[in-house]
């Protein structure tokens, strides 16, 4: 075992699979020389060389229309966007084109690709630089969309993601890169795409999460856990698909629901989430269910305090805890 | 031009250069977040270019945008304020570096997405066009905007409509640490512009009485009828892309020849060369430039944070 940070983990992973597999590639804005923004493909440039970590123009758009074009014949892209606000411009090739191959060619194409996407707020990014796009993803059959919390998760995921034969939305979060850090054991394990996992078990409330506000959701339940209050926390892990049964599963030991996520509040991923307990764990609720995300605000604003007051954080879900479990 | 014009493009010039410096402390200070990206080096590309325009004139640019607000009259101090993310920022602290902006100055602000913005310039261009009115859009953008797919599409859409607008390429050889001839197919961009059939000029822009003399004419004759017309500046970015840009991507011999060619102390030498101003009349601009940038940093720094209700205002225009 090997404590690293998130962005560690990453790295590990893309490196492992361009190891073991010379189809995989990745592609992006300055990825290569420079080793990303965020740092997370540092070192591969050199030990793998231009042709396989490969520095794009700016251009979104080309970035995934590329991956789709290789991945058809048999690559298997890693695609870097910059941050995931910049991922618009490919929106059109992700929803159109990557998704809908498999199905319109009744099984014959696939697109075996992974987008690599910076996502989250809480880092003084303002509008274009602290997005949190998931539910405009996550609603849509055909792509995979994962978010992991922590180390483990982010190779164990990133690697399965690599392998997987469909188009996979990777959302890593930034705020996370090097402030989480775990333990990853050596050498070659995965985690599959599509299962929750508990990571804290309770009984009094259930909280869901993904990505940094799974973070923030175990340190509230750590927090309200000396008062009293036994919170079990549920990483969402995978998006979508969604692993319903993890999710009713738990509500109907704790029988109340809270669902956290920085993105807005309304149209969120936390809606589905809301909806699958209401629709399937009706009866075994003891409280309405309660979402706590992102103010339906257009973007994170620049300033310290109003970003604070945007972003969800450990204080904030552990009162809205505290509300649940007393109601 | 007349003697206090010049005098006063200087100062602009050094207000920039030493906001730009104190955004720099500021930030190392940790007293601004998130990312900056600081403007020395390219003073001379908006000082010259803004200078050309009339307040009809509709201003829109990338998020490299401290020194075009400032030049399209936006006070240091709510360049500063903004940075800070203060209530008495031009954008009421929202925004932020990448995103100044004011109405009442026709300047249309800083935009973060690249390229994103230059589709829009031609929507300002349209609605002079369509009025009949006066205006010429100047859209300035760096050489890796050139690369995504709305530069083609505005460029493209711009010329077939005959639109006023002077698209301006900051050209100072790098997006972010990948050089223009990694990224693009052509390193002259002017040669894209003639791909659209557009006339296309290019300049050094580390000479601001250059900049500015081109930009003049080019803006005459769009304001004439010409149609859309395009030009290149070539210049650089003495810092890092953004503040902690480790810059392995370029040489530092390179960066040293470049700062030799300082814009300011060119254009200084250029005002005392043919004697429109004296040693002590351009050190008395520098001084006021100091305290102009001075009072701007202790105005931000005591100016008060937006309030909590803020986050919820201007979603919808408020009737
Ligand atoms: C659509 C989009 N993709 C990527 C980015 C990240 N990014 C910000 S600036 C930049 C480089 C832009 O270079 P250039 O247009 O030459 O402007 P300069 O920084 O040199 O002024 C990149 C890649 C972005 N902001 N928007
Ligand atoms: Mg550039």
């Amino acid at each position: 075992m090997t404590e690293m940070t998130l962005i560690e983990a990453i790295r590990q992973a893309m490196d492992e699979e361009m190891a073991r597999d010379p189809n995989v590639f990745i592609v992006g804005e300055d990825v290569g020389i420079r080793g990303g923004v965020f740092r997370a493909t540092v070192g591969l440039f050199d030990k793998y060389g231009a042709d396989r970590v490969i520095d794009s123009p700016l251009a979104e758009l080309s970035i995934v229309g590329v991956g789709i074009g290789a991945a058809l014949y048999g690559m298997k892209p890693i695609c870097e966007i910059q941050f995931s606000d910049f991922i618009y411009p490919a929106y059109n090739q992700i929803i159109s084109e990557a998704a809908k191959m498999c199905y319109r060619s009744n099984g014959e194409w696939t697109v075996p690709m992974v987008i690599r996407a910076p996502y989250g707020g809480g880092i003084g990014g303002g509008l274009y630089h602290s997005q949190s796009p998931e539910a405009m993803f996550a609603q849509v059959p055909g792509l995979k969309v994962v978010i992991p919390s922590n180390p483990y998760d982010a190779k164990g995921l990133l690697k399965s993601a690599v392998r997987d034969p469909n188009p996979v939305i990777f959302f890593e979060p930034k705020k996370g890169y090097r402030l989480i850090k775990g333990e990853v054991p050596e050498g070659e394990f995965t985690v599959p795409i599509g299962p929750a996992r508990i990571s804290r078990a309770g009984t009094d409330v259930s909280v869901f999460a993904y990505g940094m506000m799974h973070y923030y959701a175990l340190q509230a339940a750590e927090k309200v856990a000396a008062e009293g209050i036994s919170v079990e926390v549920v990483d969402l892990r995978t998006l979508y698909p969604v692993d319903r049964e993890t999710i009713l599963a738990s509500v109907q030991r704790t029988g109340k629901a809270l669902i956290v996520h920085e993105a807005n509040l309304t149209g969120g991923y936390g809606a589905e989430v809301a909806a699958t307990i209401a629709e399937g764990a009706f009866t075994d609720l003891d409280a309405p269910v309660r979402r706590l995300c992102g103010p339906d605000v257009p973007g994170v604003p620049f300033s310290h305090p109003l970003q604070d007051w945007f972003m969800p954080n450990p204080e904030k879900i552990s009162s809205a805890i505290r509300e649940l479990a007393r109601y | 031009m007349d003697k206090m014009e010049h005098l006063d493009l200087y100062r602009q010039m050094v207000i920039i250069r030493r906001v730009e410096e104190r955004a720099a402390e500021l930030y190392q200070q940790g007293k601004i977040g998130g990312f900056l990206h600081l403007y020395i080096g390219q003073e001379a590309v908006s000082t010259g270019l803004i200078s050309a325009r009339r307040p009809e004139d509709p201003v829109i640019t990338a998020y490299r945008d401290h020194g075009v607000a400032i030049n399209c009259g936006i006070s240091a101090k709510e360049v500063v304020a903004e940075l800070l993310g203060k209530a008495t920022g031009c954008s009421g602290g929202k925004g932020g570096s990448m995103h100044m902006a004011d109405v009442t100055k026709n300047y249309w602000g800083g935009h973060a997405i690249v390229g994103a913005h230059l589709p829009i310039a031609s929507g300002l261009a349209l609605a002079d066009a369509y009025n009949k009115t006066s205006g010429v859009t100047i859209c300035m953008f760096g050489d890796g905007a050139s690369n995504i797919g709305y530069f083609h599409e505005a460029l493209n859409l711009s010329k077939v409509w005959n639109l006023p607008v002077l698209w301006v390429c900051e050209n100072n050889q790098y997006g972010m640490g990948t050089a223009v001839e990694r990224a693009s197919a052509v390193s002259e961009m002017i040669q894209k512009a003639s791909g659209y059939g557009m006339k296309g000029v290019r300049i050094n822009g580390m000479d601001l009485m250059e900049v500015r003399e081109t930009a003049e004419k080019m803006m005459a004759e769009i304001r004439a009828g010409s149609g859309p017309q395009f030009l290149e500046i070539m210049t650089y970015r003495f810092r890092g892309h953004s503040m902690g840009d480790p810059e392995r991507y370029r040489k530092a011999d390179e960066v040293h020849q470049w700062q030799e060619n300082d814009p300011i102390g060119i254009h200084r030498k250029y005002l005392l060369d043919h004697q429109i101003a004296t040693e002590e009349e351009l050190n008395q601009q520098d001084d006021l430039a100091e305290k102009e940038v001075q009072e701007a940093v202790e105005f931000a720094e005591s100016s008060p944070e937006p309030a909590a209700e803020e986050l919820f205002k201007h979603i919808y225009v408020e009737e």
